[in-house]
Order: structure tokens, then C-alpha cells, then sequence
């Protein structure tokens, strides 16, 4: 298969890479808020990690993903974007505009729909953890 | 002296053809570009002598007399036509009725096996599929244990095409011979590679193919016995009668030709070339198993062929793995699709796929494979295993020492 030079820049150069400590850690932590989707017999796991700041921007974001290079290209991506966004803007951001930036091929649309999954769920953790009310069911269908 | 890239370690899927062997075909496109079946003037003679030096080649490779040498197109129609041919002419009951008789073969074995096996199903055959075990091997107990009185045909590949495992070959011929049931073997693989001896390992029919021991693609052959017992086939491509009935069609005396000198070759070189191989595997086997852990080599440790590398890698994706390989040409053990990781049917028969995340490649070497390009495979695996890992969050999650096969995952 071939990719675009986007996917395979952010395989060779991934953006963001890393947590804020280990899952039990971030746990405890009301100003992140992580995201986990996918399952590994399905080939795909993201995590995706947010830290917010008390004007509710988020200040950092990091992402772990085993996958293939379009979902590690759609998870790094993700993080670029996330950051300096309120959490508001953050949930605009959709799958489709992902597929748009790393020219996605149709078998590979999935990894942009986990990387919206992620994201939403890593926001519902931080509102939850904050006692904001969780935002309905991601609205992305799969 | 960096390897010039890519690097090709893909010899088991096929081998590049032996200059050798080139050169022995080129006279025979448009020189002695004769017919074998013509008998009346000298271009057909010259054909005639090319195809029976080839089977007197293809013959001293096996331990075969010429005359049990049938030449294909390849494995796949040697295996169709043994497995199908036998299948037909000892059947128990005649054509549209069940009960025809019993065949032995195993999961794991090639689908040009798997596929015959599976029409013969359909056309009132029983099929006892047979499980290897966590070593992949099949051994002679096994089909012993599957044998009945209404036994035909066992069909049960020499060494794995996936995992280079070897099966028990002689053992399973012997117990064969003595139950007077005829054995094929798929030696695709093996032929070439190891010292193979049909007579003495109680083979009645074996299949094996040019391009995977450097001759030409498009050729191969057919070993059918013909004293103690003498084997029958019902021929599937009737026609001129070439080959002995068995299969009908113009020789392909060009690809023949290149066969015959690709076996001799073999024959010639397969100590010093085996010697070579296991030592270069062993390094690139040892090396990964050493530098990156929570890595398994796939299939029994040491029954397995010189050439072929079966390795898997916790905690990575497949997809994502070949593509930080992408200066080795090799073939990932996943068959892995765009949403969903799944170990190859070979690889799941010995219970590779029960371990969720991982993935595995296999490296095949050959006769020009050199230490140099194994020293440079083993950097771009490890660095490719690394840079995955340092992604992953299930690898994290092994550091943490959590099982990640009793986590609940919201699967899409």
C-alpha cells in the first residue's frame, strides 16, 4: 500500500509521543483527561492524553498508538491540533477533516474515526473527573 | 560494505533465477527451439535430448529412476494432479456417490493442497484435517491415529512454506507402505535444500517447483513411483498424451531445461549452501531474540529448514512493522488486512494467534544472501520493534505488568 508523505512523515516523526505518567497515575489527575479506544485484536489502540489548564485551554496533548501508519499518522496529527484549542474547539474537530489532511485512502477511514473517538474520549474523562456532565454518544459512526 | 538496497529475504515466496541456469535455457528459445514430441528430424531430437537430461537431472536430485519424473507448471499443478489423480483412480465408489474413500492431510498445509483436498470433500470424499502441535510438526503417530480401513491418500507436506518446520517425512512413509496407502508429499520447500531420497523415504508422490530453488517460474515436477507400488493417476489434462499420459500438453522445454540445471546445481552446492544458510539464520534469530524481548521464533527449534525465519513481536501492529522494514523485502507472518490483525491460518494452527498483539515477518534467505545483509536486517528490525514500541500503549502496559488480554476493550 502506498501512503501519502503526511502519513509517512508522522510514522518517522511522530508529534507528541508519550503520557503524563502511568494509567494509574493520570487517574488521579482532574487537569487530564485520557482516552483510550480501539482493542488489539482489532489491529488498533489509541490513547490519547490531554492536559487542561484552568482557563480550560488544553496546554499539552500526547498520544501512544499501536496500529498502522495511518492511525499513528491520525493519532500525532490529533495531537497538533488539540493543542492551544479550548476544549469546546477541540471537540469540533472531525474525522473528516483528518482523512482531508493525511489523504486518507476509504480502507483507512477508520483511523480517523478513532482518532475522534479518542479525543471526545478523552474530553468526556476530563469533564467527568471535573464534574461536568459527560457530552452525548460520539456523534461519528462506524 | 553496505548491502545495496532493498535486500531480498523473501526466497521462500520464490528465488532469483542462477545465471547458470539462464544460460543453459537461452540456446533453447530460438536455437533448439524444436518441439520434444517431434521424432522425425533433428529439432524435435535436440528438444527430446534438452527434456531428458532435465529429468535424468531432476531424477539424481531425488533418488528417483528419469522415468518417474512428470513435468508440470509448478507445484501447485503437481499437487492438483497428484491429489486429484490418486484420489480418483483408487477411489472406493464410483463418481456422484459418498463413502469414495478417506484422505489424510493437515491444516497448516499449503492452500494448493488445502483447496484439492476440499473439492474432493465436495465430491464424496471424507478429509481428516490434521493439528499440529505448538511446534507445528506433524509427526507419524499423528497419522497413524487418522488412518482407516478405507484410507487412499495422505497428503502431507515435507517442510512449511510459512514456518520452515519439518514434518516427519520417512516416518510417515514407512507407516504408509506397511497400510499400502499412498503418500504425497508437497516438498516445495524442502527439494533442493535438504538430501531427499524417495526410495528410501517411502515417498510414492512428491511435488516441488523451479522458481523456489533458482531455476525459471512456470515449471515443475511430479514424482510418481512406479515399482513398490506402482502408482496410478487419473491424468486432469487430457490431450497428446505427453508425460505419459499423466499430463498432455507441449513441453515446456525451454523451462525444463533451466529445472534439470537448477536441481543439478542444487545437488552440487546443498551442503556448503545449507551449512551457510543455518549459520546465517541462527545469527538472525539469536541477534533478535537477544536485542529485543518478548520475541518468539515461530515452530519447532531445531526441525526446520536452513532458509526460512519465522519471528513474532509483541506489542507492535503488522502493518506498521512492514512498513518500518521497507528496505527488506520479506513477507509479514500477519495476513493483515486495513482494520484488523490477523495471524495467518499457519500461524494460528500452532496457536500463535491466541497471543493478541503481536506480529511476525518472515525473513527467507537464499543462495545469495550475505552476512552483511543479515547484520543490516537485524538493524531495521530492531530499530523498526523500538520506534513501534516507544508508541505503544500496550507496551506500556506490559512495563506496568498489566495482562492486557484481561482488559475489557471497547472494540469498534
Amino acid at each position: 500500500m502506498a501512503y501519502s508523505d503526511k502519513v509517512v512523515d508522522h510514522y518517522q516523526n511522530p508529534r507528541n509521543v508519550g503520557s503524563f505518567g502511568t494509567s494509574s497515575e493520570v487517574a488521579k489527575r482532574s487537569d487530564v483527561g485520557v482516552g483510550i479506544v480501539g482493542a488489539p485484536e482489532c489491529g488498533d489502540v489509541m490513547q490519547l492524553q490531554i492536559k487542561v489548564n484552568e482557563q480550560g485551554v488544553i496546554e499539552d496533548a500526547k498520544f501512544k498508538c499501536f496500529g498502522c501508519g495511518s492511525a499513528i499518522a491520525s493519532s500525532s496529527l490529533a495531537t497538533e491540533w488539540l493543542k492551544g484549542k479550548s476544549v469546546d474547539d477541540a471537540l469540533a474537530i472531525k474525522n473528516t477533516q483528518i482523512v482531508e489532511e493525511l489523504s486518507l485512502p476509504p480502507v483507512k477511514i477508520h483511523c480517523s474515526v478513532l482518532a475522534e473517538d479518542s479525543i471526545r474520549a478523552a474530553i468526556a474523562d476530563y469533564r467527568k473527573k471535573n464534574g461536568v456532565a459527560a457530552e452525548a454518544a460520539p456523534a461519528a459512526a462506524h | 560494505m553496505a548491502p545495496k538496497l532493498p535486500i531480498y529475504l523473501d526466497n521462500a515466496a520464490t528465488t532469483r533465477c542462477d545465471p547458470r541456469v539462464v544460460e543453459a535455457m537461452l540456446p533453447y528459445f530460438s536455437e533448439k527451439f524444436g518441439n520434444a514430441a517431434s521424432r522425425n528430424h533433428k529439432f524435435g531430437w535436440e528438444a527430446e535430448d534438452g527434456v531428458e537430461l532435465a529429468r535424468e537431472q531432476a531424477a539424481a536430485l531425488i533418488g528417483a529412476n528419469p522415468k518417474e519424473i512428470i513435468f508440470t507448471s509448478g507445484s501447485t499443478e503437481s499437487n492438483n494432479l497428484a491429489i486429484k489423480g490418486a484420489a480418483e483412480m483408487y477411489a472406493k465408489a464410483p463418481a456422484g456417490q459418498t463413502g469414495r474413500g478417506h484422505i489424510i492431510t493437515a491444516v497448516h498445509e499449503h492452500k494448493a493442497v488445502l483447496d484439492p483436498c476440499k473439492r474432493l470433500q465436495r465430491e464424496g470424499f471424507d478429509v481428516t484435517f490434521l493439528e499440529p502441535g505448538a511446534d507445528g510438526i506433524i509427526t507419524a503417530e499423528m497419522v497413524a491415529g487418522a488412518m482407516r480401513p478405507d484410507t487412499i491418500l495422505v497428503t502431507i507436506m515435507w517442510a512449511n512454506n510459512e514456518i520452515g518446520t519439518i514434518n516427519e517425512i520417512p516416518q510417515i512413509g514407512r507407516l504408509c507402505h506397511e497400510r499400502e496407502v499412498i503418500l504425497h508429499t508437497d516438498a516445495t520447500q524442502w527439494v533442493g535444500k535438504m538430501p531427499t531420497d524417495v526410495e528410501r523415504d517411502c515417498v510414492d508422490l512428491m511435488s516441488w517447483s523451479g522458481h523456489k530453488m533458482y531455476g525459471p517460474k512456470g515449471v515443475g515436477a511430479l514424482f510418481v513411483r512406479r515399482r513398490k507400488p506402482r502408482v496410478r493417476l487419473e491424468a486432469i489434462i487430457d490431450g497428446g498424451g505427453h508425460e505419459r499420459g499423466m499430463r498432455s500438453g507441449t513441453l515446456n522445454v525451454t523451462g525444463i531445461v533451466g529445472f534439470g540445471k537448477a536441481c543439478e546445481l542444487c545437488k552440487e552446492h546443498m551442503e556448503q549452501e545449507r551449512d551457510r544458510l543455518v549459520k546465517l539464520r541462527r545469527k538472525l534469530e539469536t541477534e533478535l531474540s537477544r536485542r529485543i524481548e518478548v520475541t518468539q521464533v515461530n515452530g519447532h527449534a531445531d526441525k526446520r529448514l536452513p532458509h526460512i525465519c519465522n519471528i513474532s513481536f509483541g506489542f507492535v501492529e503488522g502493518e506498521s512493522l512492514m512498513m518500518g522494514v521497507k528496505d527488506i523485502a520479506c513477507s509479514s507472518g500477519s495476513a493483515c488486512t486495513s482494520a484488523s490483525l490477523e495471524p495467518s491460518y499457519v500461524l494460528k494452527s500452532l496457536g500463535v494467534g491466541d497471543e493478541l498483539a503481536h506480529s511476525s515477518l518472515r525473513l527467507s534467505l537464499g543462495r545469495w544472501t550475505t552476512e552483511e545483509e543479515i547484520d543490516f536486517a537485524i538493524e531495521q528490525v530492531v530499530k523498526a520493534v523500538e520506534h513501534l514500541r516507544t508508541m505503544s500503549p500496550l507496551y506500556d502496559l506490559h512495563k506496568e505488568g498489566i495482562d492486557i488480554s484481561k482488559i475489557q476493550w471497547q472494540a469498534h
